[in-house]
């Protein structure tokens, strides 16, 4: 099979970048941990309210600037709901459904993650500038999709 | 010896006849279904973009999510799957000396199958009882009729295929040792791909019929979540796939070139069929229950569908470079202006196959985990598909249907018709630029996708999203103009335009080509090798789902 010399320089160069994106999209997320959420812990989907954490939803302070808020997304809100916490926090979302597929997207971050029934998802995110995020259902979940949503205040 | 003569003369004589009256009417019953689909489609789309635009507040009996879950049917099944069908066999008609009769029995058999599907899946969704989008994510729970729709059309996107393998048997029986001709050779991908592409979500969605009539309690959520997304992605490819059969073969002959290398066209139609399935697992990046290098796994599987398609650009504009050339074309770029820019069926097909750049380079992005975590489920999204299948893959279907409709119609394309074309094509690609873009911006704000007008309790986040949405709101109105221009072309030249001759333009191979090597014909071996793909992406995720999976989530009607 006979190739131009031309073709051949143009897929040694796409096969090259293809190589170098996912040599940089493997280490940044095995050696800087900027991995998507993907926790694997499993939950009764149908038995969130008696299983610990999530029997207690809520924000807890687990260290010096350091959080975890532990909660379920059910339609059409998110327990607990307008949390406060100070600027620099780092926060770890700890997220179960208690119905169908929720979103659970902080605008303006990076905090994105799938809330699947019978699954714990975990997210953190550190607030460094203060002001008041939107937090949002991104994931169609039913006839009140549109107002599923509450905000992080970040002072 | 007897039937290879045969056969010949059976090729001859739809050359000389034309088109074959009796598969003309199936193409042409297929196309025009697909562009009354598209009319009602982008109708839908329109009122969507005036809601998220806060420009119109949708009535009870027709709410935003109804409207959303058929606008995604229509567009992303309907439109395409009709089109795609009309289109390739028409093809093979032509290529292959006439459809088998009982190719055609089957066709038809599919036709109803599909209709009838559409009518059941439609029903529910009208009645509000199956506002479950296009990816009908369990546990929302449809009424049983939504899921029994989508077998019968799935079961004629089947027999669509089964029809094309019969056709394409009979010819290689017929012609020993000779290689399927180029379109029909696109056509066997197309028809394998959908083919086992299927299979997945048809199991899904037989899993889920004794769900939602009740008979079962619980669903596995991550394990239909992954068999649809095993078909959902596969599916846009699939009408990718049909979009670059026209680039490769039809393009080169509308501007008076010839085709690109032969073995190479068919070994990209090769590497997209075993690599597609695949890649559907990256619209589960940010999901739980995946472990990281699973994830990483999927990454690199994805990203390697890329390879073909840039093998695909570099084809096509040294086709396109080549025959401006050898026309008198001169300069570094300068050559481009002996391309026949005011010829639609080249205009619009360019235009499309060119959007594919910034399309597909959107997608690489989405596809890795950093970057899809940024966008997910965003407008971005949105944006995204939009290009791809708004542009790229419509588009070209458009483009193609100036010449298809009056081949199959006995009549020809007058030059108020290819006027009226390059005013549609330029209408739609300053619509989409204004629509997509907008997208694609609001996407990176935040702005989520799926989601009828709102304001977040006038959260200043959310309202800085409105201008876009407005832009948004623009471009869509744009595009039913583009529709009803489109709409209008077609009937006019399937009933309307002068009687005459139309040519099915398949350019001929490139000069003294060194002869494709007889490998290139083992469908056997690709599918072999396709399904060893798919086991490696999918066997350990599924049965991890499977195996150590939560118990399963009753049906919800949140709607």
């Amino acid at each position: 099979m006979k190739m131009h010399k031309d073709e051949k320089i143009w897929l040694a160069l796409s096969f090259g970048l293809m190589m170098i994106f996912m040599l940089i999209t493997g280490y940044q997320a095995i050696a800087e941990g900027m991995e998507p959420p993907s926790n694997t812990d499993i939950i009764d989907p149908q038995k969130v309210d008696q299983t610990a954490p999530f029997d207690k939803p809520g924000i807890k302070q687990i260290g010096d600037k350091e959080y975890e808020v532990v909660m379920t997304l059910q339609v059409f809100s998110f327990n607990p709901g307008n949390i406060e916490v100070p600027a620099g926090s780092t926060v770890h979302f700890i997220l179960t459904s208690k119905d169908v597929v929720h979103g659970f997207e902080i605008a303006e971050t990076n905090a994105n993650a799938m809330v699947t029934p019978g699954y714990i998802q975990k997210v953190t995110q550190k607030f460094d500038k203060p002001g008041s995020y939107l937090v949002l259902c991104n994931e169609y979940c039913g006839a009140g999709h549109q107002a599923m949503s509450t905000t992080i205040t970040v002072k | 010896m007897e039937t290879a003569l045969n056969q010949t003369f059976k090729t001859k004589a739809t050359k000389l006849l034309g088109v074959n009256k009796q598969d003309a009417k199936i193409s042409k019953t297929y196309l025009f279904v697909s562009f009354v689909i598209l009319l009602v489609g982008g109708f839908l789309g329109l009122a969507q973009g005036l809601n998220r635009a806060g420009l119109l507040e949708l009535p009870s009996w027709l709410n935003y999510y109804q409207i959303l879950t058929m606008h995604g049917v229509f567009m992303l099944l309907a439109f395409t799957t009709f089109f795609t069908f009309g289109y390739l066999y028409a093809g093979l008609s032509h290529e292959l000396g006439g459809l088998l009769p009982k190719v055609r029995k089957i066709v038809w058999t599919a036709f109803a199958s599909k209709i009838i599907g559409a009518v059941l899946v439609v029903i529910p969704i009208l009645m509000n009882e199956a506002s479950v989008m296009y990816t009908f994510y369990p546990p929302l729970k449809a009424h049983p009729m939504f899921y029994i729709g989508l077998v019968f059309f799935a079961v004629g996107m089947w027999l669509c295929n089964v029809g094309a393998f019969i056709q394409v048997a009979n010819w290689r029986k017929n012609n020993k040792g000779k290689h399927v001709p180029i379109f029909s050779y696109f056509a066997t991908g197309i028809n394998v791909l959908m083919f086992f592409a299927l299979i997945p979500v048809a199991v899904e969605v037989i899993y889920l019929i004794p769900w939602s009539f009740g008979w079962v309690k619980t669903v596995n959520v991550m394990v239909s979540r992954t068999l649809f997304w095993a078909f959902g992605h596969t599916l846009v490819n699939i009408w990718y796939l049909t979009a670059t059969s026209a680039w490769y073969v039809i393009a080169p002959k509308l501007i008076g070139g010839r085709r690109w290398s032969d073995t190479l066209t068919r070994v990209v139609i090769i590497a997209l069929v075993i690599m597609n399935i695949t890649g559907g697992f990256h619209h589960q990046i940010i999901d739980p229950g995946i472990s990281l290098p699973v994830k990483m796994m999927h990454v690199f599987m994805s990203l390697a569908i890329g390879f073909p398609s840039l093998m695909t650009a570099f084809a096509l504009f040294a086709v396109f470079e080549k025959t401006a050339r050898k026309q008198g074309g001169k300069g570094l770029i300068g050559w481009y202006k002996k391309m026949p820019w005011g010829d639609v069926r080249f205009l619009a097909v360019f235009i499309g196959m060119a959007s594919f750049i910034p399309a597909g380079a959107g997608g690489i992005a989405q596809t890795t985990n950093q970057l899809d975590t940024v966008v997910h489920n965003t407008m971005w999204i949105v944006g995204h598909f939009h290009l791809t299948l708004g542009v790229t893959v419509a588009l070209t279907f458009f483009g193609i249907s100036y010449w298809l409709v009056p081949y199959i119609s006995g009549r020809i394309l007058t030059p108020q018709i290819n006027k009226l074309g390059v005013i549609q094509t330029w209408i739609w690609t300053i619509g989409m630029i204004f629509m997509s873009g907008a997208m694609h911006t609001a996407g990176l704000f935040g702005s989520p996708r799926r989601t009828s007008y709102t304001t977040y309790g006038d959260h200043a986040t959310a309202l800085g999203w409105d201008p876009y949405m407005m832009c948004l709101a623009i471009g869509g109105t744009l595009l039913i103009v583009g529709i009803i221009l489109q709409v209008y072309a077609v009937i006019n030249m399937m009933f309307f335009a002068p009687k005459g001759e139309t040519e099915f333009p398949i350019a001929e191979a490139e000069e003294n080509a060194s002869p494709t090597p007889y490998w290139t014909e083992r469908w056997g071996i690709w599918i072999i090798v396709m399904l060893i793909v798919v086991a490696m992406a999918y066997v350990v995720p599924l049965t991890e789902f499977i195996v150590n999976g939560p118990p399963g989530s009753p049906g919800f009607k949140t709607w």
